[in-house]
């Protein structure tokens, strides 16, 4: 069973936390420290299981991590998961995500922290690994996001069009054109 | 109110805080306004507002408020709100608050929902962090859930049925009869959810496991769906790295572990399909060796033929070799799960799990040092004890201390020669002599006092140890124990193996001075260099030195050592007869004898001078105290006839039954080595002051009953029963023959048979004449080693003679207490 799946970048800071245990808010704060501590004083080229911190609790349970970039993936598993096969696992979720993102990187992570829940979702579900396929995957999760957008997303559709206009950039438009002698005024047009 | 912000905006605005302090101004902010929201009851507005607390809580702050509007966000028809309402849930619920079971309702209707997204997240949900109370009244659904043909919501049945049977093991059965089409589904979702939920299921329950194992057939389905796995070739859909499903292959292989471990037939119906595996796949990327992994796995796990498993082992063998570390990690990991059971195979791969023990990465090097400590051997021992030195030289220092404690295990039952042996101590201790374990230095004082032909070689070689560096408490306190008890020999200089060093009296003096006044020094260690200065005030000859040496110290801070400095001072002063024989070289200890009673030496402890009374008088009966008793024995070789000639003149008291048990044990000395920091004297009989933890040769406190074995014609013998500590399958009996009638029964013999699972050791008695009138009683020590925890049972023959006529019984004994051979 997968205990705690964690995604934090080279600073620590988290991106997207998952617990399929019940641990108070403090107690995840400090677990994401922790492993942060105890991953980040790893080497490039040692391997990538560590026995777990104290907090995740008892011997049973490693912690079996990949670095990708500037990011740090952790699943915190028991012994009733396969290492290897682990590893292989994060690396098709990260796949995934690059095929949901389109070359994935971490302000994706940062900025749809939702979706990258919804798409765990496909992949694990209470702990335990749900599907592998990457294009079932990606699949099921497209079809779900249409859904979404034909009901207007999570932004609600009438605030859209109004902040697609208050976000527009427009030009500077001059309302003084000073030619010298001939004193032209030009008539101040309202914006549109 | 203007409409919240989007969660896009929010993370902008956070992300260009500076400080913590700024950050969590702006989240302050943005959480009353989400808050003011909520309470205007705003429906459009309602998912905006939980994904952003949704995000401010995974950067730790609370967001508990927002779980009644998951709650809300649930119910509501739409499927953006239900799908962020019920992550949301998922986030910041669990079973601890009550609110989630307001969720039942709502799922329950979900999980009926024409959509099967919405379906999906109610299952989701429920399977994550479902309480039993919910998993009870939706188990009914869920299982329907787990017959329909829609695969994608058959899987997550699957997932959700394992929480569920997780929660409420009861409910198990009611998941049984789906389970009989899952293995037939093509698609591999399903599969894969399907094994797991039949793995949970066979680890949860042996009926379930022997169910699948005869009625279900499940062996053959899973070879099969297996089979198709290796052979069907290249197949777009599910294909990693070359390999078609890697993932289900594993599970299912994991499955067939469980399946066939311990059952013959299964094993044997899957030892083709194994072998097939092993030798089939492809190990140059990592999904190959995941499948090669597990396969060594289930291989070691079952009952397969021994071709499989040296197959097996020589697979492990050569992951050591690679480069790759994880594989190696796994490698060593699933050989110290083997060295056990396939010992000679994994023989075979030493010397690459010994360069293991060079690698950089700690991970590796710590189970490659377990390893190595398992195949230490007879054989092996010198080239591996050099590789483990070495290790230990540069190992991290979280190593060193398991590293130290495994040498000293290993060289204690594999030494090949005693001065071996003690070399490779003094390596330990020079070389990590702060790291190593507190209960060392007392073992290998005995180990040292034990090889009495190397006292001179060792005392010179700790003595050289110790003019180099004097910061290794441990080292200090062993050398400066040797010191005391042998320094003549290092002043005489005697030493046989090697080059004697010239020293005189004074310089020994300084360095053990030196160590009192040293500030690396624990006030354990000016302890022991006390005692040792104190010790060899008999054995050199400059005592007035050392007359001074003691009388400084009995005006020291510390009190320990103002104790010991005053006892000593009155040893000089007032009892300046004893002092010799007080002070005279340690017998030799024996291991095992460490039942010191405790309990005894709080009597012995108590004055001094009844102490010192006892022991400078030993030839004179005394009166029957334990305390007594139990110092006699303990004055060494010399008293030991001592004891045999009081014991049959004491009446039959507690603490006779000890000394005859002590004696008979053939103790020859003092139980107990010396250097426990509380003793002050290095009298034999404060010794056992020391002795923290051993339990008492007390009946009462072993806390087994005695019982009476026979009792006819006047003779009455009775069994009491004490634990051997160091083995406790080893019984210690006391047979106590008492006689009631008038005349004395003499040429007293008693004799015992026990079943052949048992073995039988029976210590001569303390007398052969059971005196009349229960005047006395004749002692004798049983041990009983009993290794398959059976019954005690016990056949006893009797003869003696009585009123001049020869008597003989036989009787068995069969009312043995339980706890006396649990």
């Amino acid at each position: 069973m997968i205990k705690a799946i964690l995604i934090f970048n080279n600073h620590g800071k988290p991106r997207l936390i998952r617990f399929y245990q019940y641990f108070a808010e403090d107690m995840q704060q400090q677990i994401i420290r922790e492993t942060f501590h105890l991953v980040s004083k790893r080497d490039d080229n040692v391997c990538n299981f560590l026995e777990g911190g104290s907090l995740i609790g008892g011997s049973d349970y490693k912690l079996i991590y990949r670095h990708y970039a500037t990011l740090y993936f952790v699943f915190c598993v028991d012994s009733s998961e396969s290492e290897l096969g682990i590893l292989d696992l994060i690396q098709v979720f990260v796949e995934t995500l690059d095929k949901c993102f389109e070359n994935v990187c971490e302000l994706d992570l940062i900025f749809h922290m939702d979706k990258v829940h919804y798409i765990l979702q496909e992949v694990v579900m209470g702990g335990m690994v749900l599907e592998t396929n990457m294009n079932e995957i990606v699949g099921q999760v497209e079809l779900q996001n249409r859904m979404e957008k034909s009901e207007g997303g999570l932004s609600a559709a009438p605030a859209r069009a109004v902040s697609a206009v208050k976000n527009m950039n427009l030009p500077e438009i001059p309302r003084n054109i000073n030619i010298g002698d001939i004193n032209i005024k030009v008539p101040s047009l309202s914006p549109f | 109110m203007p409409a919240p912000i989007r969660l896009r905006e929010l993370i902008r605005t956070i992300r260009t805080a500076r400080t913590q302090a700024e950050e969590r101004e702006m989240i302050q902010k943005e959480c009353a306004a989400i808050r003011s929201s909520f309470r205007e009851e705003d429906n459009t507005y309602r998912c905006r507002n939980v994904a952003k607390l949704l995000y401010m809580h995974m950067l730790g702050y609370p967001a508990h408020f927002g779980q009644l509007e998951c709650l809300k966000l649930i119910a509501s028809q739409k499927f953006t709100d239900k799908r962020i309402g019920y992550l949301g849930a998922m986030l910041l619920l669990d079973e601890r608050q009550d609110v989630h079971l307001l969720m039942t309702n709502c799922i329950k209707n979900d999980l009926n929902h024409s959509t099967q997204y919405v379906q999906g997240l109610a299952l989701c949900t429920l399977g994550c962090m479902g309480s039993s109370e919910m998993c009870r009244d939706l188990a009914g659904e869920v299982e329907k859930l787990l017959k329909t043909s829609n695969s994608y919501l058959r899987k997550k049945a699957a997932l959700c049925a394992v929480h569920v049977i997780r929660k409420v093991p009861e409910l198990m059965e009611m998941f049984l009869p789906a389970t009989k089409n899952l293995l037939s589904e093509k698609n591999h979702g399903v599969l894969h959810t399907s094994v797991v939920l039949l793995t949970e299921m066979c680890e949860r329950s042996p009926d379930m496991l022997s169910h699948f194992r005869k009625v279900h057939k499940l062996v053959p389905q899973l070879v099969r769906i297996l089979k198709n796995l290796i052979m069907s070739g290249y197949s777009p859909e599910h294909d990693v790295s070359g390999i078609s499903d890697p993932f289900l292959q594993v599970r299912i292989l994991r499955l067939l572990r469980i399946l066939g471990k311990g059952d013959d037939d299964s094993s044997e119906a899957m030892n083709d399909i194994l072998a097939q595996v092993a030798t089939n796949t492809e190990t140059s990327k990592n999904v190959g060796n995941a499948i090669l992994y597990e396969t060594v796995l289930t291989i070691m796990d079952i009952k397969s033929e021994s071709g499989l498993r040296v197959l097996a082992i020589n697979i492990l063998g050569r992951f050591l070799l690679n480069n790759d570390k994880n594989i190696r990690y796994v490698a060593l990991t699933s050989l110290l799960k083997t060295v056990q059971t396939d010992h000679n195979a994994v023989q075979r791969h030493r010397s690459t799990i010994v360069d293991c023990l060079k690698d950089l990465d700690v991970s590796i090097k710590r189970r490659a040092m377990e390893l190595s400590f398992a195949l230490v051997n007879g054989n092996n021992i010198r080239g591996m004890m050099k590789e483990l030195l070495y290790f230990l030289d540069s190992c991290d220092p979280d190593f060193k201390a398991d590293c130290a404690s495994g040498i000293f295990l290993a060289a204690e039952k594999y030494a090949p020669s005693k001065r071996w042996h003690i070399d490779t101590i003094m390596r330990v201790l020079t070389t990590a002599g702060s790291y190593v374990r507190d209960d060392s230095v007392p073992n290998l004082i005995q180990l040292i006092t034990n090889s009495v032909e190397m006292h001179a070689y060792t005392v010179q070689r700790l003595y050289k140890a110790l003019l180099d560096d004097i910061s290794q408490q441990p080292l200090v306190q062993v050398a400066s124990w040797c010191i005391g008890e042998y320094g003549d020999l290092l002043v005489s200089g005697q030493c046989e193996e090697e080059e004697p060093i010239q020293v005189s009296e004074d310089e020994v003096l300084d360095v053990l001075e030196g160590l009192l006044v040293s500030n690396l020094s624990t006030p354990v260690t000016r302890g022991y260099s006390l005692t040792a200065i104190m010790k060899l005030s008999t054995r050199f000859s400059s005592v007035n030195r050392i007359k001074k040496v003691v009388s400084i110290y009995g005006s020291s801070i510390d009190v320990e050592l103002q104790q010991r400095a005053v006892e000593y001072n009155a040893l000089f002063k007032k009892y300046d007869h004893m002092r010799p024989a007080l002070l005279e070289r340690m017998p030799i200890m024996e291991k095992t004898a460490s039942n010191g009673p405790t309990e005894i030496v709080q009597t012995n402890g108590e004055t001094e001078s009844t102490i010192l009374d006892t022991k400078h008088l030993p030839s004179i009966t005394q009166p029957a105290s334990q305390a007594n008793d139990l110092l006699d024995l303990l004055g060494g070789n010399d008293v030991v006839p001592v004891i045999q000639t009081t014991v049959p003149t004491k009446p039959a008291s507690a603490g006779g039954e000890l000394l005859d048990l002590l004696g008979d044990l053939s103790l020859t000395g003092g139980p107990t080595p010396t250097p426990a920091p509380s003793v002050p004297m290095s009298q034999p009989p404060f010794l056992l002051d020391g002795l923290s933890s051993q339990p008492l040769f007390n009946d009462i406190a072993a806390g087994i009953p005695p019982m009476t074995a026979y009792n006819k014609n006047g003779l009455k013998i009775e069994f009491t029963f004490e634990r051997a500590n160091p083995n406790p399958n080893i019984a210690v009996i006391t047979i106590h023959a008492t006689n009631s009638t008038e005349a004395d029964m003499t040429d007293f013999v008693f004799q015992a048979a026990v079943p052949k699972t048992f073995q039988l050791q029976l210590l001569s008695p303390s007398s052969n004449v059971v005196p009349a009138v229960n005047q006395g009683s004749v002692t004798q020590v049983i041990r009983v080693l009993n290794p398959q925890k059976q019954q005690l049972r016990m056949r006893i023959k009797l003869t003696y003679t009585h009123k001049g006529s020869p008597v003989q019984d036989l009787a068995e004994v069969n009312n043995f207490p339980p706890q006396s051979w649990q």
